[in-house]
């Protein structure tokens, strides 16, 4: 392809944006469904967030899934069972390099290639403008649907605390832990890892082994669930209550018997209690933080309020003098080639979508992956792609058909689907429980059923 | 909506098994999708290695030959095939034969194959056994039902030795029928009029399921790949792959 002034019409094809593994289910199951697919990628490789060569990739050395593989894996094209209850990173990313050949998704990907905008342009249709990442002239061409799938653990939300980036208030370094990626870095120092998530969790685990002394600072208390319970993935022994359908009350209980049984009371170690009943923040996996906690290896200590004379001010009055701070503190969607109001942006920043994926306004515009589920990321992905090409077939091919399932759908309450019930933070913006979101996709799915 | 929801799968999965595959690849730029040839379990890779596998790669198919794990039910043997055909570099041909074509179809539900073949399937409980009961009751009668020569071979077939390499394991058996395939892959139902495990009935009625009809060769037995007649229906499964996969794109 070259440059040409005029914008190309590519009539019934979609276009997809990023080729991470939401993009790649995308693209495979739009081509399962019989449309044509340009898919643009800003990185010369797939992958997204799961490749460590990308410059905008979160993971670091040591990462492994924090969800086991049966509920992490594409529900059609499973991870090897040869591979460990919890896979690492390098093998997540050669999954999604396997995925790509496998259903030859590469000759649909233009790497290197950067969306800079998707407009509307009536009739259900946009104009997309891409350039080469590295810059260069840029080119417009005409899609009948756009499939935003460009992931949201990419542009670090960096927190505000005074004093930070000053040398006369501080002079050690303060990084993101999207700039963590070897334990080299925490190696003889004094670290204060910031953020109780399950990055700030993960990182004061690795820095309790490198590191001369680990601070870990949290503001709310969680519930922090071992990996294994019973001697299984402590997710699939909890699937196990939600297949059994034990109500919610019972549920808690349960949550919280088995890790008093287990993890144990963590407030005793400084940690604060939670501040919400199980299930109602995003879930904590981790089995090495009571254990280093007990070893006096990791300090828990509150919330930083400011950097001044050489050291950081803690919230019950301490002062601490760590040399190094990763700040946990997770990551902000972003939407640059879109309009704000395209996706329904609220003030906050937050997009109101339906499923959280599809725009209200305008049928032919989808996010896939914008979730935070308390299971692996990929099979809701995967079922997300597939609604949404069976409702952009059935858009092309029953119009009809198509509107009613829209009316339908418009009133569907959004607490079946979306947890309402949880910590008011940006964390958890999309946080879904899987069962209730696949559910809902299910009777989507259901309702789009081709007629035969 | 059970086809989302897999508690079963996440809650205790498949346990793995060390599997065997016998292949015959094809030198240099594989062009053709991968075909994974599926047998019931009471045969091995080796009935699709004596003749069909060779022929395949020949014709500029890699070929590939899986031997069902011992005493798995339905579930762990889908599990076995959707593994293997996710473990090849392209999107599979899935081919079963006989209760291995029941593993097919419902490894369709969990992988999204390039195309499918059903030979011989013995996918109606009760029209294969019918048929058994007909040709030789006391062994269908058993708990793990003993298939005999007449069953499997024609005539001119030097049977001896294959038939000291079959096992007899229990029937498999579906609690329902095989969901609608992912994908909606082309497939194909092959067959003999002739065959005394699976009636020509049951044939025509498979086929319909896919909307097509059965591709027969009559005078064969149910073991079309250890025929003395076995490269005709390979021939012809060969020809009609090469017609789908150009006519898909």
């Amino acid at each position: 392809m070259h440059d040409t002034p005029d914008i190309a019409d590519r009539r019934d094809a979609v276009c997809v944006i990023g080729a991470g593994a939401s993009g790649l289910a995308t693209i495979k199951n739009l081509r399962e469904h019989g449309f044509a697919v340009d898919c643009y990628e800003r990185e010369t490789s797939v992958g997204g967030a799961w490749n460590w060569r990308h410059d905008r990739s979160p993971v670091y050395a040591n990462t492994h899934l924090i969800s086991s593989r049966p509920l992490t894996e594409f529900p059609d094209f499973p991870m090897p069972d040869s591979w460990p209850d919890y896979p690492h990173h390098s093998q997540v990313l050669s999954y999604l390099e396997r995925y790509a050949k496998h259903f030859g998704l590469g000759e649909h990907i233009w790497f290197g290639t950067e969306v800079v905008s998707a407009v509307p342009v009536g009739d259900g249709r946009w104009d997309v403008t891409t350039r080469s990442t590295g810059g260069g002239s840029s080119r417009v061409q005409r899609y009948a649907a756009v499939i935003a799938a460009n992931g949201h653990n990419w542009s670090p939300a960096k927190p505000d605390i005074p004093g930070a980036n000053s040398q006369e208030a501080w002079k050690g370094q303060i990084i993101h832990s999207a700039q963590f990626k070897d334990p080299a870095q925490l190696r003889n120092r004094k670290v204060l890892v910031i953020g109780g998530g399950n990055t700030g969790c993960d990182i004061a685990v690795e820095a309790a082994q490198q590191a001369t002394t680990v601070w870990h600072s949290t503001r709310r208390g969680y519930w922090y669930a071992p990996k294994y319970v019973l001697g299984r993935p402590a997710d699939q022994v909890n699937d196990r209550l939600l297949k059994w359908r034990l109500p919610l009350k019972l549920r808690q209980w349960l949550y919280r018997r088995t890790l008093a049984l287990t993890t144990g009371d963590l407030t005793r170690y400084g940690l604060p209690a939670p501040d919400h009943r199980p299930y109602e923040s995003h879930p904590i996996v981790n089995s090495q933080l009571p254990y280093y906690l007990g070893h006096g290896r990791i300090k828990a200590v509150p919330d930083v309020l400011r950097f001044a004379e050489g050291r950081a001010e803690l919230a019950d009055g301490r002062r601490i003098d760590p040399d190094l701070v990763i700040t946990a503190t997770g990551y902000a969607p972003r939407f640059e080639f879109l309009a704000p109001e395209l996706i329904g942006t609220e003030e906050s920043g937050r997009p109101d979508l339906h499923l959280h994926a599809f725009a209200r306004k305008h049928p032919t515009l989808a996010v896939v992956g914008l979730l935070q589920p308390d299971a692996g990321l990929l099979p809701l992905a995967h079922w997300q792609s597939v609604a949404v090409a069976r409702w952009l077939q059935l858009r092309r091919e029953d119009p009809v058909r198509a509107a009613a399932v829209q009316q339908k759908e418009s009133a569907r309450p959004v607490s079946s689907w979306s947890r309402r019930q949880v910590v008011a933070t940006r964390r958890h913006w999309f946080e879904v429980d899987h069962i209730a979101y696949l559910k809902s996709v299910g009777e989507l799915l259901r309702e789009m059923e081709p007629a035969t | 909506m059970s086809d989302l929801l897999r508690f079963e799968d996440w809650t205790s999965p498949v346990p793995p098994v060390e599997r065997e595959v016998l292949s015959r690849l094809v030198e240099g730029e594989d062009e053709q999708p991968p075909l994974l040839f599926v047998p019931g379990p009471s045969m091995g890779a080796w009935a699709f290695a004596e003749h069909w596998l060779t022929h395949a790669a020949g014709r500029g198919f890699p070929a590939h030959a899986l031997t069902p794990r011992a005493d798995g039910d339905l579930r762990a043997h889908v599990h076995d095939v959707v593994q293997t055909a996710a473990s090849l570099p392209r999107q599979t041909v899935l081919i079963g034969h006989g209760a291995g074509a029941l593993v097919v179809s419902h490894a369709l539900a969990r992988y999204p194959a390039r195309a499918a073949v059903l030979v011989a399937p013995a996918v109606d409980r009760w029209a294969t056994l019918g048929a058994g009961l007909k040709t030789n009751p006391f062994g269908t009668l058993r708990g793990r039902p003993r298939l005999n020569r007449k069953q499997l071979f024609s005539a001119g077939v030097d049977a001896e030795a294959y038939l000291s390499r079959l096992v007899f394991p229990r029937r498999l058996t579906a609690s329902k029928e095989a969901p609608r395939p992912v994908g909606s892959p082309p497939v194909l139902v092959v067959g003999s009029p002739d065959d005394r495990v699976v009636p020509r009935k049951s044939l025509d009625r498979v086929a319909t399921r896919y909307g097509g009809a059965p591709l027969l060769f009559p005078g064969m037995a149910h073991a079309l790949m250890l025929d003395t007649g076995w490269q005709e229906p390979i021939d012809a499964i060969l020809d009609w792959l090469t017609k789908e996969l150009h006519a898909g794109s």
